[in-house]
């Protein structure tokens, strides 16, 4: 293939396969069911997302075809398990360009590589009098581990602002990046304003200081090419469910000389070169971050999503929920004034995420009388309350889109919206 | 919409709209605070009483149709009682909301309380019915902490 990518730029996908919603529908069971005797809506990609046939069948492949554990039997099954399980990282490398396989770790989900990070990194390194820069924009899980690691080391949490339009602040970092910021961690992509955030500006900024840099990724690796050397930063995470895969898998990626310099998390089977009674050394990178058995089948579907999401093509899936995004704004929009959209005005600013409230109705009220027509969106604090904070809201809907919801399924919605308005505010005018 | 209907019953919307005892209570007694981590509502209960009988009940807060009318009616409903009564009255209202019993004549036992009848087809809103019922017993034991559904 022809390929001139322009510098950050990646390349266009092959026109002549035109990306048709419509078609890879058909790949995913569940799309083809009804809720409430309505065809299904399910806006709800940020919370999760369906899983195609693919990831089913590979699962399925394992239980029934070559279930035996890994890195242990000395029998053919087992060592296929193995090949299979391990297979998977190379998938995971090229996905996010890693340098290395041994730079990517199973781990159960976003939250726990976090987790791993604030406890093996964090716990070692963190002193009292270093800070951690993170964002109000920040999912609970990269707000908490720090919360506590910063308890437990006398370290301090530095909290950069929101825009009134629900981008960071950015002349913020300059003022609180000092060379006491140890680590700076924020998200790729805000699960409830749909902010994308300028990682590589941010990397550059954390540099000068020398400080490392966190992403959480749960919402981008899904939706938008991720290239972690393009990005420069030192650890990132996202989980396996968000992206067509199965829950309990998720990946943490890290630079190699930090994964060397951190201790392990968690002690067990597998993460070990020896035990003695007097002491144990640790296995090679990056098993020695992967105690106990693992979740071998949610790996291997992992992989199949892999694979199933670059048959389509990252870029042509993060194209389409960008038009989504435009034309969702846009109807809810025209929906009237008392609709208040969070984040970004411009699609081309944000993720497929749209949170918003409508008139005084409770975004509770609403999540049940929209699912009444069968679409699934969620309401609530959305694991964020700092932005609900920020934006003077207790609770707000959230609309979250996949490569798989099409501009009828935005209508359905907005239809829907339109109804549970009148109901509530019909009878009070 | 029929489920619908029978979810947002004509005098629980009316609540929502007008919601009755909506107000803090300066000489109130006892007082608690309720929260629903899963969507951020919050409400204070406040309750003045005269020896073990409820002369006086009302509440402040933010939250959806159901938690907001359930309060308010709430608040009517409890009024004049003694403990006990209001006690007993939530053990109903409870089983009614949660579909635990068939309760042979709802309207009955509980009054107006009956409109939540629907909620129990949707499991995910017991909590913001029940919520302003677990903040008055609270208040009325003055548990110092916070109340919440989770």
């Amino acid at each position: 293939m022809d390929r001139t990518p322009a510098s950050g730029l990646l390349p266009k996908p092959p026109a002549e396969v035109a990306f048709s919603a419509a078609r890879v529908r058909a790949d995913f069971p569940i799309l083809g069911t009804t809720e409430r005797g309505k065809p299904l809506v399910y806006l709800d990609n940020a919370a999760t997302t369906q899983k195609p046939t693919a990831v089913l069948d590979a699962m399925r492949g394992y239980f029934e075809e070559y279930c035996a554990n890994i890195h242990r039997g000395a029998y053919a099954m087992s060592a296929k398990a193995t090949d299979a399980y391990e297979g998977v990282r190379e998938k995971v490398r090229r996905l996010i360009n890693a340098r290395r396989t041994d730079e990517i770790v199973y781990v159960r989900g976003t939250t726990e590589a976090i987790n791993l990070v604030s406890h093996s990194w964090g716990l070692k390194y963190l002193k009292p009098g270093d800070e951690i820069l993170i964002t109000e924009m920040e999912h609970h899980s990269n707000i908490v581990p720090w919360q506590i690691a910063a308890q437990r080391t006398g370290a301090t949490l530095r909290w950069v602002g929101l825009r009134d339009d629900g981008t960071l602040e950015l002349e913020a970092f300059d003022r609180l990046l000092t060379p006491r910021t140890k680590l700076v961690a924020v998200t790729q992509c805000s699960n409830v304003l749909g902010t994308i955030n300028p990682i590589v500006e941010i990397v550059q900024r954390a540099r000068r200081v020398g400080a490392l840099v966190l992403v959480d990724a749960a919402q981008s690796v899904p939706n938008m090419p991720v290239d972690v050397q393009l990005l420069g930063c030192d650890f990132l995470a996202f989980s396996g469910h968000k992206m067509c895969g199965p829950t309990g898998v998720g990946i943490l990626y890290a630079r190699r000389e930090l994964l060397d310099a951190m201790d392990p998390w968690l002690g067990g089977g597998d993460m070990i070169r020896e035990v003695r009674m007097e002491g144990s050394t640790w296995n090679e990178l990056p098993w020695k971050f992967e105690a106990g058995t693992p979740a071998i089948a949610e790996v291997i579907g992992l992989g199949a999503a892999i694979d199933y999401l670059a048959g389509i093509g990252i870029a042509r899936i993060r194209n389409h929920e960008q038009g989504l995004a435009a034309y969702a704004l846009e109807r809810l929009r025209g929906l009237g004034p008392d609709v208040r959209i969070f984040g970004p005005r411009l699609a081309c600013h944000r993720g497929g995420v749209v949170a918003f409230t409508v008139g005084d109705v409770h975004p509770h009220d609403l999540a049940t009388i929209v699912d009444q027509d069968g679409v699934c969106v969620r309401a609530g604090h959305h694991c964020a309350q700092p932005i609900m904070r920020r934006f003077g809201v207790a609770a707000t809907a959230r609309a979250s889109f996949y490569f798989y919801n099409t501009e009828e399924e935005v209508d359905v919605l907005i239809d829907s919206l339109r109804r549970a308005r009148e109901f509530f505010q019909g009878g009070a005018r | 919409m029929s489920e619908l209907t029978d979810l947002y019953q004509e005098v629980i919307l009316d609540h929502h709209r007008h919601p009755r005892n909506f107000k803090a209570l300066p000489d109130a007694d006892r007082q608690a605070l309720g929260h629903n981590p899963l969507c951020g509502d919050q409400l204070i209960v406040f309750v003045k009483l005269a020896g073990d009988v409820i002369v006086d009940v009302a509440f402040q807060g933010q939250g959806c149709a159901i938690s907001r009318a359930s309060a308010s009616m709430m608040t009517a409903a409890v009024k004049g009682l003694p403990r006990a009564q209001a006690d007993a009255l939530f053990e109903k209202f409870h089983q009614l909301v949660t579909g635990q019993k068939e309760l042979g004549h709802p309207e009955i036992e509980l009054g107006k309380l009956a409109a939540f009848g629907g909620v129990c087809e949707f499991p995910v809103r017991v909590k913001c019915a029940s919520l302003p019922w677990h903040t008055l017993r609270a208040a009325l034991e003055s548990t110092a902490k916070p109340i919440s559904t989770e």
